[in-house]
């Protein structure tokens, strides 16, 4: 059987593909790699279908033993990859035989790489995906040591073609968003946006919570609660205590708190990638 | 009615009350338009996620349409058996002011509909409940709910699609199975479903 045996997960080391959407409506989060350009890329240069399921770690640490030949590759922030203790380097594909352990180290920057490996992780889909969801539990458990997960057949070739630069994430971030749809509840809502933001460690899936100086509300809706509405993934949440929350992918699908502005989606990588410290300022545009 | 802008490939429908949101969301999703995405319903809003041109074509489609008479495309309704029980039961009664089997009694004799989904997959708000039997969520939220508990809260009833976190009053238990991933249609609570509730 094609598989990998996880040696060690790390810190945490899920399942992803491009998650379940079109399903908002049940009650059903988006799920999915939080850094979808990474997995992307990871999986062109493995063969793969871009849509294809890889393993999202976090900080590193992963460690996986092939039980069959194939092609791996690790995208993300740049990272040590070795393979039976010899360096390989990330954003590149890999030749791995049955036996073969992969090890991926701390990255230097960022939070989140991607393994992608030939033939996708072929976990049992749910609801059209084999992403974790951590708010909803859906998709399949956190990967542990000890556990086999099957990959699928191979269908492409792997490809060397890319001109993969691998970009470190930086400690300062300026993230495009757009205004609205609540920006009326807030003073000022561009320039308190604008403001130096820290993400702070309680960050996870579901959201990037932020610290800084607290959004004020207009008096008209100072004591005001919004009836719950529909939620986006980069949507950016103000709880009644002024401190936002971008949600990332595994956001609940309608929420109580408005919505001051939405992250550009191009954006939402890099504001996955950014460790807790990492300084993050909001621009407005319409 | 107002739209408001959501990001780059959205857009928030504001509606009046909740009827008008209903009929938005009817009209919308029998138009099927193609490369409209997502249609959320919320208690007062509809969220669009459509590429494309498809946000342009669904406010034209709403701006024409007449909501006071929206399509009855989804007039399925469902009973289920509930087991009045619940551990808030006798709370729900004193803070009503009303005897238990009157409040079953209501209880099990509104319609609901299905306005809006969220907190969990599958967990349905329902519109309907009688003024008489609305009262605030708990002011300390269970940490453990058990799945199929029926509950109340604010002007909304609904059922824990599975064990979770809550703070709604707790009222009864139905065995019905609440959301199924592997199921053709993975959950019972769609919006536009209307709900009745039988005591057995």
């Amino acid at each position: 059987m094609r598989a990998l045996e996880i040696v060690s997960p790390g810190s945490l080391a899920l399942v992803q593909d491009l998650g379940r959407p079109g399903y908002a409506h049940l009650g059903v989060p988006p799920s999915g790699a939080l850094d979808v350009d990474a997995l992307r890329l990871g999986n062109r240069l493995v063969g793969n279908p871009e849509d294809a399921a890889g393993i999202e770690t976090v900080l590193g640490g992963l460690a996986i033993r092939a039980a069959a030949s194939c092609t791996a590759a690790v995208t993300g922030p740049p990272v040590a990859v070795s393979v039976d203790g010899r360096e390989m380097g990330s954003h590149t594909p890999i030749p791995l035989q049955p036996g073969q352990k992969l090890t991926i180290g701390r990255p230097a920057t960022g939070l989140r790489n991607y393994l992608t490996v030939s033939g996708g992780i072929a976990v049992p889909p749910v609801l059209g995906s084999r992403s974790t969801d951590v708010l909803s539990g859906l998709g399949p458990s956190p990967l542990e040591a000890g556990t086999t997960v099957p990959l699928g057949p191979v269908s492409g070739v792997p490809s060397g073609a890319d001109v993969v630069t691998a970009s470190p994430a930086p400690p300062e971030l300026t993230v495009p968003v757009v205004l609205g749809p609540r920006d009326d509840w807030f003073a000022d809502a561009a320039s308190a946006l604008n403001a130096q933001w820290t993400v702070t460690a309680e960050s996870n899936r579901v959201g990037v919570r932020l610290d800084g100086p607290p959004l004020r509300r207009v008096s008209t809706v100072s004591n005001s609660e919004l009836p719950s509405e529909g939620v986006l993934t980069g949507a950016i949440q103000v709880p009644p205590n002024g401190l936002p929350l971008v949600f990332l992918a595994d956001h609940p699908t309608t929420g109580g708190y408005p919505v001051v502005a939405v992250v550009r989606r191009a954006s939402l990588g890099a504001l996955a990638q950014a460790r807790p410290g990492t300084l993050v300022r909001f621009h407005a545009s319409f | 009615m107002r739209w408001r802008r959501y990001g780059e490939h959205a857009a928030l429908l504001d509606c009046t009350s909740l009827e008008e949101m209903s009929a938005a969301r009817a009209t919308l999703t029998q138009a099927a338009l193609d490369g409209v995405e997502e249609i959320v319903p919320g208690a007062r809003t509809l969220l669009v996620v459509a590429s494309g041109g498809a946000l342009e074509a669904a406010r034209s489609l709403l701006a024409s349409a007449d909501l006071s008479h929206p399509p009855a495309a989804d007039v399925r309704e469902v009973v289920l058996d509930v087991r009045y029980s619940g551990e808030d039961l006798a709370l729900v009664a004193e803070d009503a002011g009303l005897s238990v089997d009157e409040v079953v009694t209501l209880h099990t004799s509104a319609v609901y509909t299905v306005a809006f989904t969220g907190f969990a997959p599958g967990f349905g708000y329902l519109a309907g409940l009688p003024v008489e039997l609305q009262q605030p969520r708990l002011s300390s939220p269970r940490t453990r709910v058990p799945a199929g508990s029926v509950a109340i809260a604010d002007e909304y009833t609904g059922v824990y699609p599975r064990e979770s976190p809550g703070g709604w009053r707790l009222i009864g238990h139905t065995e019905a199975t609440l959301f199924d991933p592997s199921a053709e249609q993975p959950a019972l609570f769609t919006p536009g479903l209307r709900v009745r509730f039988r005591s057995v």
